[in-house]
């Protein structure tokens, strides 16, 4: 018999959109989680409410890489229509798990199965006839626990958890996972060689998801006024916003709201109101996807050029156009870094994993305030909308920076130490950041006219040829102060190194992995994650430092390549472009075996 | 302080040019102008703080218009019909404040048709006022939506599409305060502005406001000859002629009155009748219905629900103003987040 494999494999559960397996497959995923096991899960799903095939995959893995694997371990087929395809993804020595009143078809007698008598299992449980459907989703849940051995107390946890303690809903699912293990027990032959075993991995972690991580660090960035409109895959980001600001954020002895929420009409308002929000005094963002984005040009502009802070997280899909709606992509960095007409620039945060999206949603908010200008947040759906194992949120360890504001007072102050002379658009400090204040300011001299238009350093209209450059330079100077405080970028250094590996965002898991692979075929590299645009001196100097630069990125022009050959030209037959776009998250496999085929 | 000054002062010492803004770049004799003076006046009248005020516009000649009133005020002229959803974020920063938005007949009914009519239905306290003369202005001279059938435009040609009623658009979408009124008619219009002012929720006033430049139509042998007896060459767009303002005398309620224009244009006007009630939705819609069909502009207010809740008060908020709160109004306690890292656990 083959060798036992521990902690290390990957299941798919290949179901029907819309039957209810996603509790199932969230159980099992935190059970393993909670038997301190590095788990991921990830959700590979139709544009569709319901009929249509949809697969989720978890990968164990006990040296932590989540990373999506090409090959399946173990497959459990819940629907007959993907019964005679997904074979083709079985690894050998996989094992495929099945409703029983399937056919298979002949050729898959080769390959390890179990059949679960679903029906009758569903029987003997007297399960009422309109939770069939969904309950059936339990079967397999009880008889994987019996088969890996995994913690049936683990399981029990997972599922009070996921009800909130509702016994009524609690009840038949758990009567349904005892029945199916008991009789996998008693019935199934154990003829598969994958086992789980309790480690202590994930204790100082959490499982969670970008999108609820972005939302709940935001809050604690004191953000104040939300306003959006749904769109897969960045609508969770609001939704978890309006489940948290609530409890978290109203006046104690009144209970009313310090917050403000508000569904727009579409992206065009949603951005419209953040940046009346904004210019106003309070923290303001935004989240979306790339045509959302697409919508939002328009004022972002406006933004730049009026210097309002505002957040905006562009949770990628593939695009363009309507493109994969629920397929993951990191193709909107280019588009974001050049996002609307006229000269501009924005700083733009990649987090790279769920932790970093609660950090960066906090610090987001302190950067637009201390550049008074837009910032872009690019996550994905692979990193939005999946589970991640990642560690527990930090407190945010600086104190809420609201950058240059004055109130009457402070205007006041600034007025009698200048003889008077003070504009919005005046660049006291050098720092090109002016000071600014807000409506409700009582101050006779506070008000300003506001405008997309030609302005002077006290905001009145000009269309002065000289005017209008020196603002537009004065602009420019803020992106120094942003490579101050903007994340810096990450690196993994190796001494025996001969070449550079870059990536950015949800790309890390994959390249992390892809560099192991590399080291066990000998080649060793150094590998550096790009946290923020604009590129500052560590990312000049590791391109300087290394022969070979390979920039790794799940789209298909290889636009952070394209970004980093356009600022650094002179490294430009350095860098090699390591891109793919197909909706699924980039592979480890597929990352090394490009390198190592151009390594030779 | 003198007398004489303490005349001139409202209650609350101010005098009429404190409300004041930069001098007007529109056109000499556009009604826009008017419009602002009126406003002036209004805001002068009530008694208004000009630091409780923020003004908003999108694009087009209207949108220009607050910069020439109310300079002690915050404004922010924004993007081409995304004033709305501007002045919607901004007005939560403190909600003790009035807004007052200026828009275009293009800016309102053609690029921004869907934010005014979502404005409204959300009944944010706002004077939304357009000032509607049918035409593009700054790109010299193109139809908007709400141009009539039949306008003939120098070279546009004819319009061949029926208009959009602003009035009619903001009932269908539930507004609370729907009136319009005349640039030509400052006693109206001011009395318009000051109940739009001290409604509770989204005021809509479309005041026709005729563009003294570019709405005059090429047939038109008055035009044709006015521009011959100066020697004006219509086509020559650079040029401006200075024109007088456009004023009709007060006349009487329940009226019918016919205004001509500078180049020779009629406007209809029907007055409301006195007895008219601006509370009854029906009798709103009817009247607008009658107007359209008889292709007269009824004036007035045409609509008003006095009891309405405006949006601020539907979000429960704290009573000092959001943009003031202090930061630890804003960060949750490092406990919270705890309690949330176990709940992942």
């Amino acid at each position: 018999m083959t060798e036992k494999i521990v902690n290390d494999f990957n299941i798919t559960f290949s179901t029907i959109n819309g039957s209810g397996s996603s509790t199932a497959n969230s159980i099992i995923l935190k059970a393993l989680f909670k038997m301190g096991i590095p788990v991921s899960g990830k959700n590979v799903f139709p544009s569709n409410i319901q009929g249509l095939p949809t697969w989720y995959s978890i990968r164990v893995n006990k040296d932590g890489f989540l990373g999506r694997v090409e090959r399946d371990d173990i497959i459990v087929e819940m629907n007959p229509e993907t019964v005679t395809t997904d074979e083709d993804h079985l690894n050998d020595n996989g094992v495929l798990i099945y409703n029983d009143q399937f056919i298979l078809p002949k050729f898959y007698k080769r390959i390890l199965s179990y059949a679960l008598p679903v029906e009758k299992i569903l029987n003997e449980c007297h399960s009422p006839i309109t939770l069939r459907t969904y309950l059936a989703n339990m079967v397999y849940v009880g008889v994987l626990v019996n088969i890996l051995k995994i913690d049936l107390s683990k399981v029990n946890e997972a599922l009070d958890e996921h009800f909130n303690g509702h016994n009524s809903a609690i009840e038949p699912n758990l009567q349904v996972i005892q029945a199916s293990f008991d009789w996998s027990k008693s019935h199934l032959k154990k003829i598969d060689h994958f086992f789980i075993k309790p480690i202590i991995k994930t204790q100082e972690n959490i499982l969670t998801d970008g999108n609820t991580a972005a939302a709940l660090g935001s809050i604690y960035g004191g953000l104040q006024f939300i306003s959006w409109y749904p769109i897969t895959p960045a609508t969770s980001l609001p939704e978890s916003l309006n489940e948290y600001l609530p409890i978290l954020r109203k006046e104690k002895f009144s209970g009313k709201n310090t917050f403000v929420s508000i569904q727009a009409e579409d992206e065009l308002a949603a951005v419209g109101m953040v940046v009346g929000a904004a210019w106003a005094g309070l923290r303001a963002m935004t989240a979306t996807s790339g045509p959302g984005l697409c919508l939002m040009s328009e004022y972002l502009g406006l933004a730049y050029l009026s210097e309002v802070p505002l957040v905006v997280w562009d949770v990628q899909r593939v695009g363009p156009s309507t493109g994969l709606p629920t397929h993951t992509s990191q193709g909107d960095l280019t588009f974001s870094y050049f996002i609307s007409h006229g000269d501009k620039e924005y700083p733009i945060l990649l987090p790279g994993s769920v932790y970093e999206c609660f950090e960066f949603a906090w610090r987001a908010l302190d950067i637009a305030d201390e550049l008074q200008t837009p910032v872009i947040v690019l996550s994905d759906l692979d990193l939005g909308m999946n589970q991640w194992i990642t560690p527990k949120f930090k407190y945010p360890d600086t104190p809420i920076n609201r950058g240059k504001i004055l109130w009457e007072k402070e205007l006041q102050e600034m007025l009698e130490r200048r003889n008077g002379d003070w504009g919005r658009y005046l660049d006291i400090d050098g720092d090109g950041i002016p000071y600014r204040t807000v409506p409700g300011n009582n101050h006779l001299q506070a008000p300003y006219f506001a405008r997309g238009t030609g302005h002077d350093e006290y905001g009145r209209y000009s269309e002065n040829p000289d005017v209008w450059e020196r603002v537009h330079l004065r602009l420019q100077k803020k992106m120094g102060k942003a490579l101050q405080i903007i994340p810096n970028p990450i690196e993994d250094e190796n001494e025996k190194a001969t070449i550079g590996v870059i990536s950015f965002g949800s790309s890390d898991l994959p390249v992390t992995e892809a560099c192991q692979i590399l080291r066990q075929n000998s080649i060793q590299s150094n590998y550096l994650r790009i946290r923020a645009i604009p590129f500052n001196k560590k990312i000049q100097d590791f391109l300087e430092e290394h022969e070979k630069i390979y920039v790794v990125e799940a789209n298909r022009d290889g636009q952070m390549a394209q970004l980093l050959k356009m600022n650094f030209p002179n490294h430009n037959n350095k860098i090699l472009s390591i891109a793919h776009s197909d909706g699924l998250s980039l592979s480890a496999k597929w990352i090394s075996d490009k390198i190592l085929l151009n390594e030779g | 302080m003198a007398s004489s000054i303490a005349e001139n002062n409202n209650e609350i010492g101010l005098t009429r040019a404190d409300y004041f803004g930069e001098p007007t770049t529109l056109c000499k004799g556009c009604g826009h102008n008017s419009i602002s003076n009126m406003i002036i006046t209004a805001c002068y009248e009530m008694n208004m703080a000009p630091e409780k005020i923020v003004k908003f516009s999108g694009i087009g000649c209207s949108s220009k218009s607050p910069a020439y009133f109310l300079s002690h005020s915050f404004g922010f002229n924004g993007l081409h019909g995304r004033m709305p959803s501007l002045a919607s974020g901004a007005l939560f920063g403190d909600t003790s404040l009035k807004g007052i938005g200026i828009s275009g007949d293009g800016d309102t009914a053609n690029i921004g048709l869907g934010q005014f009519k979502h404005l409204v239905r959300r009944n944010l306290p706002l004077v939304y006022i357009v000032e509607n003369n049918g035409v593009y202005g700054l790109t010299k001279g193109q139809f908007s939506a709400t141009a009539e059938k039949g306008l003939s435009l120098k070279r546009q040609g004819v319009n061949i599409y029926l208009p959009v009623d602003i009035a009619f658009e903001a009932l269908a979408s539930n507004a609370t305060f729907v009136a319009r009124s005349f640039a030509g008619d400052p006693k109206q219009l001011k009395e318009i502005l000051k109940a739009a002012l001290s409604h509770n929720g989204t005021a809509i006033i479309d005041i026709i406001s005729p563009c003294v430049t570019f709405n005059n139509q090429e047939n038109s042998v008055h035009s044709y000859s006015w521009g011959k007896g100066h020697e004006d060459p219509l086509h020559e767009i650079e040029f401006v002629p200075p024109r007088d303002e456009i004023t009709i005398e007060d006349f009487d309620k329940g009226t019918i009155r016919e205004v001509a224009l500078h180049d020779g244009s009629i406007i209809v006007f029907k007055k409301l009748a006195k007895e008219y009630d601006p509370t009854n939705r029906n009798e709103a819609i009817r009247n607008l219905e009658e107007a359209v069909r008889n292709n007269w502009l009824i004036t007035g207010l045409i609509y008003v629900n006095p009891d309405s809740k405006n949006l601020i008060e539907q979000c429960n908020l704290v009573d000092q103003p959001l943009n003031r709160l202090p930061p630890d109004y804003l960060r949750p306690p490092e406990s919270t987040l705890e309690e949330i890292n176990k709940k992942f656990m």
